[in-house]
C-alpha cells in the first residue's frame, strides 16, 4: 500500500459514494416493495418524500465519479515512477490484476449513472410517478457495481508493491502479446477506420431520421451503443498512433499527456457524453407507451438524440483532425 | 466558512509542499549521473579501487566511466557535518575551496577569507576560500564543500588508486538495467545503483511522508465533516420560517434542494478559492513555515529555499475529493430534511 495522498482522496471518495449508493439503494428497495400511490399512508408519503433524496444523491454520485475516473487515470499516472518499468498509467493500472477491472467498472457506473439520471429526469416530468419501478430496479443494479468498484479499487491499491515490474503501454498496448488491450491494439488499421467512418455515419444519419420522423428510436440507441466502443476500440488501435505519431505506440492514456495537447479530454468527454445521451434515448423508448409520458418523452429524447450525434460527430472532427495533422502517414 | 476555508488551507498547503519538494528533487536528480557503481564490504560502502573503471569501461555499451570522491566532514565547533567533493568539471587549485551558502554562514566567512579543517592524520589543512556558490542552487548546495584531489586525498587520509565511487554513463539509456546487471555479475563485490531507482525512493518517500500527514489530517477532515453536518441539521427558526414561506408560494421541494445546492457550492468554491490562495502564499512565498519541520527534515546546515510554484489538476482534484466531497456528502441529507418540511409546520414553529 503506498500512502500518496491521491490515492487516500480516491479510497476516501469511493467509501462515501458506496455509503451514499447503499443508502440510496435501501430507500429503492423500499420503494419497490411497498410503492402505491393511490395510497394515503405515512409510508408512502415518506417515500414520494425520499424519491427527491435519491435523485440528489444520485446526480452528486455521477458528478464526483465523473471526475474519480479521471482523477483515478491521473493518479495510476503519476505512480508509474514508482514501478520498474511502468511509463504511464498503463503500466501503473497493470502492476495487479485488479487495475483494468476498475477502471472498466469505472467507466461502466459513470455511464449507468448517467442513463439513471436521464430517466429520472424524464419520471419527474410525469405527474404520477411512471417510471419509478423501473427507475429503482435499475438503481438496485448499480448498487453492486459501485460497491464491488469501491472494493477493487482497495485490492488494487492495497496490493501496490512498488518493486514489482510492470509492463509500460509500449509492450502492453503492442500487437502480438495476446491480452485484451493487445487484441485492441492489433486490430487491423484500415479496417478500424473504415468501421468508424460507417457506424459514426449510420448513428448519424439514424438520429437525423429520429429527429425528423421521431422513428427508430431502439435502432439509434443500438448504433450508438455499438459506436461507442468501436470508437473506444479505435482509440487505442489507430487514432493513437496518429497522435503518437509512432505505428506501435497504442496507449490510450498518454493522449491524455500535456506533451499531446491534453487532447485526450475532449475525445474522452465527447465519447461518453455521447454514449450516456445515445443509451439514454433507448432507456425512455419503453416510456412513449406510457399515458402521462407520451407528451414529454419525444420531447426529452430528441434533445438527447441531438446531443449524442452533436458529441459523436464533436469525436470524429477532432479525429479526422488528428490524422490530417499527424506527420504519420501511411 | 472561517472553519473551510482553514480546513482546506491546511490540506492544501501540504499538497502543495510535497508536490513542489517532489518536483524539486527530481529537478535536481536529473543532473545525477545515470548509474553510480559502489564497493561493498561486509554489506556497507567501501573504496572501489581505480582499476574497476577499466573493467567496467570493456562491457559492450558503456560510454564513460569517472571516479568520484566526496565524504563527509564533522565540524566540531558548529557541530554540522559538510559534504566535502572534488569538482568534476571545476578544476581547484590545491589550497583552494569553494563553499556552499549553509557552510559559509555558519562559519561566517566570504571570498577571500581563510578557513581552517582539521585533516586525519591530525594537521590541520589551511585553506582559502575562493567562491561562495549562488542562492539557485542552495537545496543541493548549502553544506557542500568543494576542494582539489590533492586536499582532498590529505583531509581524509585516502589510499592512493581509490575513489568513492564511480559514476557511469551509458550510451544507450534502454541498455542501463543490462549494464547494471553484467557489472554485479562481472564485479560481484559491487552496487550498481540506478537514477531511477534513487528517483522512486525519493517519490515514494515524500508521498509517504505526505500520506502520513494526510492521515494524521483525517481527524480534522472528519470533525470538520461532523461540524458540517451538524450545523445543516440544526436549521435556525428563521431558516425554517423562510423555507416554510417559500413551499406555501409554490416552490417544490426539488426547488428547495435546488437552492441548498446553489448555496452550499457558493460557500463550497468561496472557501476553496480562498483556502488554494492563502495555501499558494503560504507555501511558495513564505515556504511553509508550518509544516517545513515534519515534512523536509531537519540538520544544523539546513538549505534556506524558496519552492517553485507548481500546481496541476491532479493536486486540485485531491483537494477537491479530499474536502468539498465529504462537505457536499454531509449536507445533502440535512438539506433534503429541510427542504421535505411541512410548510405550515414550519411557518408556525
Amino acid at each position: 500500500m503506498i500512502y500518496h495522498p491521491a490515492i487516500l482522496s480516491l479510497l476516501t471518495a469511493s467509501t462515501i459514494i458506496s455509503m451514499m449508493v447503499l443508502f440510496a439503494g435501501w430507500k429503492g428497495l423500499l420503494i419497490l416493495r411497498c410503492w402505491d400511490l393511490k395510497s394515503g399512508s405515512e409510508l408512502q408519503l415518506q417515500m414520494e418524500r425520499s424519491t427527491y433524496l435519491v435523485s440528489t444523491i444520485l446526480a452528486y454520485i455521477l458528478f464526483f465519479h465523473l471526475i474519480s475516473l479521471f482523477l483515478y487515470i491521473f493518479t495510476a499516472d503519476d505512480l508509474h515512477s514508482m514501478f520498474v518499468g511502468a511509463m504511464c498509467a498503463a503500466g501503473s493500472l497493470n502492476a495487479n490484476r485488479f487495475g483494468y477491472p476498475v477502471l472498466m467498472l469505472k467507466i461502466v457506473t459513470c455511464i449507468c449513472a448517467g442513463v439513471w439520471l436521464i430517466i429520472n429526469h424524464a419520471d419527474s416530468q410525469g405527474y404520477d410517478y411512471p417510471l419509478i419501478k423501473p427507475k429503482y430496479a435499475f438503481l438496485l443494479v448499480l448498487v453492486p457495481l459501485i460497491i464491488g468498484e469501491t472494493s477493487l479499487q482497495f485490492l488494487y491499491f492495497a496490493g501496490l508493491k512498488p518493486q514489482v515490474i510492470t509492463s509500460c503501454c509500449g509492450s502492453l498496448f503492442s500487437a502480438g502479446a495476446g491480452t485484451l488491450s493487445s487484441d485492441l491494439a492489433a486490430l487491423p488499421r484500415v479496417p478500424m477506420e473504415a468501421a468508424l467512418v460507417a457506424v459514426l455515419a449510420i448513428t448519424c444519419l439514424g438520429g437525423i431520421l429520429f429527429l425528423k420522423t421521431g422513428k427508430g428510436g431502439y435502432f439509434f440507441a443500438a448504433a450508438s451503443t455499438l459506436l461507442f466502443f468501436i470508437a473506444m476500440a479505435a482509440l487505442v488501435s489507430f487514432i493513437s498512433i496518429y497522435v503518437y505519431e509512432l505505428p506501435t505506440h497504442h496507449c490510450p492514456f498518454c493522449i491524455l499527456h500535456r506533451e499531446y495537447g491534453y487532447v485526450g479530454y475532449p475525445l474522452y468527454a465527447a465519447l461518453l457524453g455521447a454514449g450516456i445521451a445515445g443509451m439514454g434515448a433507448g432507456a425512455l423508448m419503453p416510456a412513449r407507451q406510457q399515458a402521462s409520458m407520451a407528451n414529454v418523452v419525444p420531447g426529452i429524447q430528441r434533445k438527447l438524440v441531438a446531443t449524442s450525434v452533436a458529441l459523436y460527430l464533436l469525436f470524429g472532427l477532432v479525429t479526422a483532425y488528428l490524422i490530417a495533422t499527424s506527420a504519420l502517414k501511411f | 466558512m472561517a472553519l473551510y476555508t482553514l480546513v482546506i488551507f491546511v490540506l492544501a498547503s501540504l499538497i502543495f509542499f510535497v508536490h513542489a519538494i517532489k518536483r524539486e528533487s527530481t529537478t535536481i536528480l536529473r543532473e545525477a549521473p545515470e548509474m553510480v557503481v559502489q564497493r561493498q564490504l561486509a554489506g556497507r560502502h567501501e573504496l572501489i579501487p581505480i582499476d574497476y573503471i577499466e573493467k567496467i569501461r570493456s562491457i559492450r555499451g558503456v560510454d564513460k566511466v569517472e571516479a568520484r570522491l566526496w565524504g563527509y566532514y564533522y565540524d566540531p565547533v558548529f557541530g554540522a557535518n559538510f559534504t566535502v567533493m572534488v569538482p568534476e568539471t571545476k578544476q581547484l587549485a590545491p589550497g583552494r575551496i569553494i563553499l556552499g551558502r549553509g557552510v559559509a554562514r555558519t562559519q561566517r566567512i566570504s571570498t577571500g577569507d581563510m578557513v581552517t579543517f582539521r585533516g586525519a592524520t591530525k594537521a590541520s589543512l589551511l585553506m582559502t576560500v575562493q567562491e561562495v556558490l549562488d542562492y539557485q542552487s542552495e537545496l543541493v548546495t548549502s553544506d557542500l564543500v568543494l576542494v582539489s584531489r590533492s586536499d582532498f586525498q590529505e583531509l581524509f587520509n585516502l589510499p592512493q588508486g581509490h575513489a568513492t565511487d564511480l559514476a557511469v554513463t551509458v550510451a544507450n539509456p534502454d541498455e542501463l538495467a543490462t549494464i547494471a546487471a553484467k557489472i554485479a555479475d562481472r564485479l560481484p563485490d559491487t552496487r550498481p545503483i540506478l537514477r531511477s531507482e534513487i528517483l522512486r525512493t525519493y517519490e515514494s518517500l515524500f508521498d509517504w511522508r505526505g500520506g502520513m500527514m494526510t492521515v494524521i489530517l483525517f481527524s480534522a477532515i472528519l470533525s470538520f465533516v461532523i461540524f458540517a453536518w451538524d450545523k445543516a441539521s440544526g436549521l435556525s427558526a428563521d431558516e425554517r420560517r423562510e423555507i416554510g414561506i417559500l413551499k406555501s408560494i409554490g416552490w417544490e421541494t426539488s426547488d428547495v434542494l435546488l437552492l441548498k445546492f446553489w448555496e452550499g457550492m457558493a460557500v463550497s468554491l468561496t472557501a476553496f478559492l480562498l483556502g488554494t490562495n492563502l495555501a499558494y502564499g503560504h507555501v511558495f512565498f513564505f515556504s511553509a513555515p508550518l509544516f517545513e519541520p515534519a515534512l523536509k527534515g531537519w540538520s544544523v546546515l539546513y538549505p534556506e529555499f524558496r519552492l517553485e510554484p507548481a500546481i496541476d489538476f491532479l493536486q486540485l482534484a485531491i483537494l477537491f475529493f479530499l474536502s468539498v466531497f465529504p462537505y457536499t456528502a454531509a449536507t445533502i441529507l440535512p438539506s433534503w430534511m429541510a427542504a421535505t418540511v411541512d410548510p405550515d409546520a414550519a411557518m408556525r414553529t
